[in-house]
């Protein structure tokens, strides 16, 4: 099948591959960019595990083809730290024991990356309807909406500290 | 009863991060970063990719199967069909079970989505490409589903390969399509109880086939080393060190030479137990092609062919006095086994530890009898999130014992209390020959009535009752389970004829600092995390400092791997036996350092001193550093031990549980109001972990009660295969949990642990349905079948006549 140059930033880093047109991103994450955070659960768009940021949306890379994404950006979890320096969603994840097996967290965390500059000031049912496409199967989602709160307080204490 | 606290534990604990602490957690470190090594991520040297043809059909004859096609497409490097693997004897494998399933359909398939040719291929796309060119001609034959058909004489006969034998693994076959007959308890004192009894109660409880579905599908990655000779497979197991046997008997590989691992691993709950046809095929393409080869499957896949859980029809009968004291249990279990008696379970225990059946209450007589049935659908019969069939009994017996609360007008926590094994009656040995370790159930009734105000609760419910305008229906379920983890002893439990039970390696470096190695596997438990607080506590080495492996055979002590939450009950026993052996060696150490006897020795938080005097003692530290520089004469130097520990008994975790649900009266949506869990697993490692444990087994359990099922048409299609159609809850949808506990530490187990991970499963289920027909109990429901669906639930309320 012939191929097609995809022009890719991912993670701050631009990227440029030839993909076969049928390529899935999150195939072209996983196996052309040695990004294997992002994980397969579903194929179906159902448990969001792929989850990447994409221009600034949440998407699920399982059912979003890599030449679609010509000229985007994508952020992967891979990207979310700064350095040593942990997102806040990442510090909230570990600090509320908000993950098990681990394997739906790379997708739970973009998707709370996201969903924090979509809404900074959740309330808890709004924290639950923001991640609703994200599946776990281990935590009960109890800890991962204390996570995510926890993550939304300390953003906004730097946002205060910055200004 | 809670457990005295020791004030010096208490230090050491909080000095350490041992055991008691809520200490984050090890493992997380890696998975927010996206740095897990789960099997799909592992990429090897000219490693190739491997898809399956299935077939669509339930029940065929394969008249022909076509490569041609597909050898022509792409990428494709080979297809393989059971004609290929009959030459290696490997085209069926045996089962758990003392069955043989098909590897790749030999001659018929038993169940749509069967396993009938494999293709190999540059990628995972070409491997695609390959499967749809496979063209494959089938016969079709009658299809049989109800396990109750599947017995009737001249039914249809689904293995034919079984012809002529009228000997099972486990007894004799009465039936071409029947598997098993397994019974427990005594049966005449169970029937004369019966015959006797002035109340009876008798109910068919079926409990619905359900798949346990984790996050990552099954998937291995097996290379071949035709240099070396040795095989290397990377697999989403449960039970490495289990693989690595089987997989040396049908290779004849010497199983020195097999190196199994288990990497970070998506979740199991009991999916990942088996050995499926998947990781025979990629292990016989590696050796035949010479290349390393991944199979990962897809999420239809998984939840089409791998191991399902239930699927038991259950009668329950319950003799008792007219003041509700059970005087006989009798139960009868057709079980649905699917195409191939693949069900893990220890091998002399054909349906589990089905037989704590008798639950938390004393029965003074009783007996069961569990069939089991081939029919065309998928081999499994797994433990999804619990012990071996423990969530089939305790769901047979809670029920049982509200159809009996509400035949005699008694409420449902009453007469759970005037049935309760009391508290000094532990030890205690059931009907079925159970020795019951510890409990202290009214304990822990009382405190759940008294946390949720039962009484407020009970009258809220009749007022609601009374008012016809009321757009609900108030439910409240309770539930007192007892389960059976921890297996097991090798006297009575053995899987494939290896004993069940674990073991620990734990080596303390010069330096001080620790690695342990374990028969077990995380996949989502947190033993990295567990297992080094148990060692801090021990050994009073910083849990920060302690390095706990999993997974790889070739480096860790065999054990039987993780599910039926036996990891703290067999294999934190063995690391605490373990750290023993040392202790007891660091001890001598430190009383020759120090000139003076053994006996003169204090163990402080984490230090030998000399009794009286503080400014003489030796850290650990120093006693890590001595056993390798200066051990007494005549030791060996070093400061490591091994211990493999078989379990005397299992434990007996319990817990009380209360839910309370309003049911649309309009749409018989179910909203969960409150949802109480009480849990006491004995002496508790790490309470942060276990909380999470707990929420996400009420997670699952909700799942179970209130939306999973496997339906089929008449066909044999299953209907519900992927994430659309099969329930997994949202964030939006699972209630918001309450948790609470007591202590009551196992007697013979030696931290007192007794396991927690699978309670919540098991006894949420059985109070959902609780909840949900005591939500219509006023209207003489005694029983609704799950999923408690909104509209099965409308139905019940059409039928109830209080549809609005």
């Amino acid at each position: 099948m012939g191929k097609q140059i995809v022009t890719v930033s991912v993670n701050g880093k631009k990227l440029e591959k030839a993909v076969e047109p049928r390529t899935l991103l999150i195939h072209f994450l996983r196996e052309e960019c040695q990004l294997t955070g992002a994980h397969i659960g579903c194929e179906t768009s159902h448990c969001g595990a792929c989850t990447v940021d994409l221009d600034g949306a949440s998407v699920k890379s399982c059912t979003h083809l890599a030449v679609q994404c010509d000229g985007s950006e994508v952020l992967t979890v891979e990207g979310l730290a700064k350095g040593p320096l942990l997102h806040a969603v990442q510090e909230g994840f570990y600090k509320e024991h908000g993950l098990q097996c681990g394997f739906c967290t790379p997708g739970m965390l973009m998707r709370s990356y996201r969903f924090l500059q979509e809404n900074p000031n959740p309330t808890e049912e709004e924290v639950r309807a923001g991640i609703s496409g994200n599946l776990c199967r281990c935590t009960g989602y109890q800890n991962i909406v204390k996570a995510v709160l926890h993550a939304a307080a300390k953003l906004q204490q730097t946002e205060k500290e910055a200004a | 009863m809670n457990a005295p606290i020791d004030p010096k534990l208490l230090e050491r604990t909080a000095a350490l991060q041992g055991m008691g602490d809520s200490r984050l957690r090890k493992e997380d470190a890696r998975f927010i970063q996206g740095k897990g090594n789960y099997v799909d991520d592992i990429k090897m040297p000219g490693m190739v990719h491997m898809d399956i043809v299935r077939s669509p059909v339930a029940h065929a004859r394969i008249k022909s199967i076509d490569k041609s096609e597909a050898l022509k497409v792409p990428g494709v490097i080979a297809v393989l069909t059971a004609e290929d693997l009959k030459p290696l004897k490997l085209h069926w494998m045996p089962t758990l079970a003392g069955d043989v399933a098909a590897v790749l359909a030999d001659e018929k398939v038993h169940f749509q989505m069967q396993e009938v040719a494999v293709v190999i291929a540059e990628d995972r796309y070409a491997a695609a490409d390959g499967v749809e060119a496979v063209i494959v001609e089938y016969e079709e034959l009658p299809v049989v589903l109800d396990p109750f058909a599947a017995l009737e004489p001249g039914a249809t006969v689904l293995r034919d390969d079984l012809a002529g034998k009228t000997e099972g693994a486990h007894g004799k076959r009465e039936h071409p399509n029947h598997i098993f007959t397994w019974e427990a308890g005594d049966k005449a004192a169970a029937d004369a109880a019966f015959d006797s009894a002035p109340v009876k109660v008798k109910e068919r409880i079926f409990y619905p086939r359900v798949h346990p579905c984790p996050l990552e599908t099954c998937g291995c990655v097996a290379s071949f080393d035709p240099v070396r000779g040795d095989l290397t497979t990377y697999i989403t197991s449960q039970a490495p060190h289990v693989v690595r046997t089987v997989v040396s008997l049908l290779s004849g590989i010497p199983e020195s030479k097999v190196r199994i691992v288990s990497p970070d691993i998506g979740g199991g709950f009991g999916n990942k137990v088996g050995i499926y046809p998947g990781y025979v095929c990629a292990i016989v393409a590696s050796i035949v092609l010479g290349k390393p080869v991944k199979w990962i499957e897809d999420r239809i896949e998984n939840i089409s062919s791998t191991a399902f859980a239930r699927d038991y029809h259950m009668d329950g009968e319950l003799a008792a006095t007219p003041d509700g004291r059970i005087l006989g249990l009798r139960v009868n279990v057709l079980a649905d086994h699917g195409a191939f008696d693949a069900c893990a379970d220890p091998t002399k225990f054909p349906a589990g530890m089905f037989h704590i059946c008798s639950g938390s209450y004393d029965i003074p007589a009783a007996w069961c009898s569990v069939k089991g049935v081939y029919t065309n659908k998928a081999p499994g019969g797994v433990a999804y999130r619990c012990s071996f069939r423990v969530t089939e009994a305790v769901y047979v017996i809670e029920r049982m014992m509200d159809v009996l609360a509400q035949q005699l007008g008694i409420d449902k926590a009453e007469i759970r209390a005037r049935n309760f094994i009391r508290k000094e009656q532990f030890p205690y040995t059931s009907a079925f020959g159970f020795e019951y370790d510890s409990g202290d159930y009214q304990t822990a009734l009382d405190k759940v009535l008294a946390a949720c105000d039962y009484k407020g609760l009970r009258a809220e419910q009749a007022a609601k009752r009374a008012d016809p305008n009321c757009p609900t229906l108030m439910g409240i379920g309770l539930v007192a389970f007892t389960e059976v983890v921890g297996a097991g002893p090798s006297k009575m439990c053995d899987i494939l004829g290896v004993g069940m039970f674990d073991s620990c390696e734990i080596r303390i470096h010069p330096t001080g600092s620790a690695i342990a190695r374990m028969g077990t596997i995380t996949q989502g438990q947190g033993h990295q995390t567990t297992y080094a607080q148990i060692i801090a506590t021990e050994l009073g080495i910083p849990s920060e400092v302690i390095q706990v492996e999993e997974g790889d055979t070739s480096t860790a002590p065999y054990g039987l791997g993780t599910y039926g939450s036996r990891s703290t009950p067999v294999a934190g026993a063995a690391i605490a036996l373990a750290a023993r052996k040392i202790h007891a060696k660091a001890r001598k150490i430190a009383a020759h350092l120090l000139e003076v006897g053994e006996n003169d020795l204090d163990w402080e938080i984490d230090r030998f001193k000399v009794k009286g005097d503080d400014s003489r003692f030796k850290s650990m530290k120093d006693i890590a550093w001595a056993s390798y520089h200066q051990p007494p004469a005549g030791m060996e130097p070093g400061l490591e031990a091994v211990h493999y520990y078989d379990p005397p008994n299992f434990t007996f975790p319990f817990g009380v549980y209360l839910c309370v649900v309003d049911i649309d009266r309009g749409t018989g949506d179910t909203k969960v109001r409150r949802f109480y869990a009480l849990d006491d697993c004995g002496t508790r490692i790490n309470p942060m972990i276990i909380e999470g444990q707990i929420h996400g087994g009420l997670t699952e359990g909700y799942a179970v009660a209130m939306g999973q099922q496997m339906p089929f048409d008449a066909q044999g299609n299953l209907l519900g295969n992927t994430l659309m159609d099969y329930f997994l809850p949202t964030a939006v949808e699972t209630p918001k949990w309450e948790t609470d506990h007591t202590v009551t530490p196992s007697p013979h187990h030696p931290l007192g642990a007794k396991g927690v991970a699978e309670s919540p499963h098991v006894g949420s289920i059985p109070t959902f349905t609780s909840a949900v027909v005591d939500a219509f109990a006023h209207l003489g429901v005694k029983h609704m079948v799950m999923p408690h669906n909104a509209y099965r639930v409308w139905q019940q309320l059409k039928e109830s006549g209080v549809a609005l």
